[in-house]
């Protein structure tokens, strides 16, 4: 069975962001960039049904500039057998990136296809469910656990209130969500026969796909800052104040 | 303008969520419409009618919508949808899971977690973890979106009374539109035993940290949170060191919440940590370091060893 992982560069979770002062959008230039976070356990999946004999071949596929190929030797890194780069604008729309992932699905024929479920950039939370939706393939996001069985992928979800489990008939789209894996580190060796392994190139007119911007950025503001506030002395003073003054216990 | 909101609800009654996402619509239009999916769900459509600016409710009955799968809800809501300018749905996981595959049938973007509606088109929606605001305007001609419910306040609606309910509303339109799911099937559902409340709906949370030491000092932690009837989380550290598990962070790329009472123990505030829970209406951090940032955006900072504040602070609750 292929498995088709889809993974997107975003800065790093642990930047503190500045937003631009001209209120445009964030400053990214010069900081430090990574595979998002939820696409890693996407990725560390693949690997792991892999290793379990369920997967046959692991393709991942970044969408964006030349530098997105860096994620995407990582992901070869850790277990991915090729990579493919859709050389784009790095700030696509979800229904934009959804198109394009879509357009590869019908020319590679994954069974499978991993997402995480929102990058920590946009915090969308749409790309796997709208190319659920134009691959008329059915969903399984937010999983928590997933299990491959023939035809047939069982999904344990988390949803409000705690877990459901759903059976998809494969091929099928999932979005991970935090507690699915633990993804593994790139060791030594495997960075280095990353270097080797295929990576190709596509653009969205190879993949015979027109795109339109639905959505325009006014602009970006920082949110209000919070007051500063007192210290207290006593766990006493503390306890009276929530009491008292803000009566939140 | 012809606003259509989703209804959430359990087949009984509208789910909260849905009363503030109906809430969202009217600040759209003065009138709002409610597709109510589900089976055996009558009173939901009744309850949706009875709200004050709903025009009509659009009702889907049928064993198909029996549970909230997003292969036929999606499809149901791009069969019904097409002819409205906005399809709103709340925020929570049934929405965010349905709304995107609908607008992508319907080849429209969509705008999630909205928490705040400038005008017709335009809309502010929080990213990167809230640390920045983003005014968006939709170019489509039909506007979908999901609405952060702790934005907005919700609708009055009409208590679900089955002696009230003998009179049909004439607001209520049958569809006879069956979006048929022969891809998935639900297997089980496993509600949350704890005793506790959970995380994101907590009205107090008490999270803890690396400064806890171990998984048996998380004891703490827990104790206090039954004394204060709160949720349990925790920091990204306190996770990969094994004191709890990865369902508890709360951060970035865990949960986020924004509960009346925020409690941080132990807890140094790295810019990931604060970006899940600085939304909180009072902040209270008790760390034995002066400097740490964490202080930085708490409205009340105690200083000192947790290991003797703790128990203190329990026993005089």
């Amino acid at each position: 069975m292929k498995v088709l992982v889809a993974i997107k560069r975003v800065v790093d979770p642990y930047v503190k962001i500045r937003v631009k002062s001209d209120g445009s959008g964030i400053d990214n230039a010069n900081v430090k960039m990574t595979m998002n976070p939820f696409c890693e356990i996407a990725v560390e999946e693949a690997v792991r049904l892999k290793q379990q004999g369920a997967v046959t071949e692991i393709i991942v596929v970044c969408i964006g500039g030349g530098a997105c190929q860096e994620q995407l030797r990582t992901a070869l890194a850790l277990g991915a057998d090729r990579a493919i780069h859709v050389d784009a604008e790095p700030d696509l729309e979800p229904l934009s990136v959804a198109k394009l992932l879509h357009a590869l699905i019908e020319q590679e024929k994954p069974q499978l296809i991993l997402l995480g479920k929102q990058s920590i950039d946009t915090d969308n939370n749409q790309v796997a469910q709208m190319l659920a939706a134009l691959a008329r393939l059915p969903q399984g996001t937010f999983a928590s656990k997933v299990v491959v069985e023939s035809d047939i992928v069982t999904v344990t979800r988390e949803v409000d209130g705690g877990l459901e489990t759903l059976a998809l008939t494969l091929p099928a789209v999932i979005s991970t969500d935090l507690r699915l894996n633990e993804p593994r580190y790139a060791s030594l060796p495997n960075i280095m026969k990353a270097k080797s392994k295929p990576l190709t190139t596509v653009t969205p007119q190879v993949l015979g796909v027109e795109l339109h911007r639905h959505q325009k950025v006014i602009g970006v503001i920082p949110p209000p800052a919070r007051q500063g506030g007192i210290t207290v002395a006593s766990v006493s003073e503390l306890i009276d104040r929530l009491k008292n003054d803000d009566k939140v216990i | 303008m012809a606003v259509l909101v989703i209804a959430e609800h359990d087949n009984h009654a509208l789910s909260i969520e849905t009363l503030k996402a109906i809430t969202a619509a009217k600040s759209v239009a003065e009138t709002v419409d409610i597709l109510v999916a589900g089976l055996h769900c009558y009173s939901v459509a009744w309850q949706a009618g009875g709200i004050d600016g709903v025009n009509s409710v659009l009702l889907a009955d049928d064993e198909s919508y029996s549970e909230p799968f997003a292969e036929s809800l999606a499809g149901l809501i791009a069969e019904v949808g097409g002819g409205y300018s906005h399809i709103l749905a709340a925020a929570t996981t049934t929405g965010k899971n349905i709304l995107p595959r609908a607008a992508a049938l319907l080849n429209v973007g969509m705008l999630a977690d909205v928490v705040s509606i400038e005008s017709e088109d335009t809309v502010v929606r929080p990213i990167y973890a809230g640390n920045a605001l983003a005014k968006v305007q939709s170019l489509d001609s039909i506007k979908v979106m999901t609405i952060r419910s702790s934005a907005f306040d919700p609708v009055e609606a009409p208590d679900v009374d089955a002696t009230k309910m003998c009179e049909p509303l004439a607001k209520i339109a049958e569809l006879d539109v069956v979006i048929a799911n022969t891809v998935s099937r639900l297997v089980g559902r496993q509600a949350v035993v704890s005793e506790r409340p959970e995380l994101p709906v907590a009205r107090v949370v008490v999270s803890g940290g690396r400064g806890l030491g171990s998984k048996e000092n998380f004891a703490l932690i827990e104790q206090l949170a039954d004394k204060l009837g709160a949720a349990i989380g925790a920091s990204r550290a306190a996770v990969d060191a094994g004191f709890v598990s990865n369902d508890l962070q709360v951060g970035q790329t865990g949960k986020i919440v924004a509960p009346d009472l925020y409690i941080a123990i132990g807890i140094s505030g790295a810019i990931q940590h604060l970006a899940g829970m600085k939304e909180s209406k009072v902040i209270v951090a008790i760390n034995k370091d002066p400097d740490a940032p964490i202080f930085e955006i708490a409205d009340y900072a105690l200083v000192g060893d947790l290991f003797e504040l703790l128990p203190e602070l329990i026993e005089a609750l």
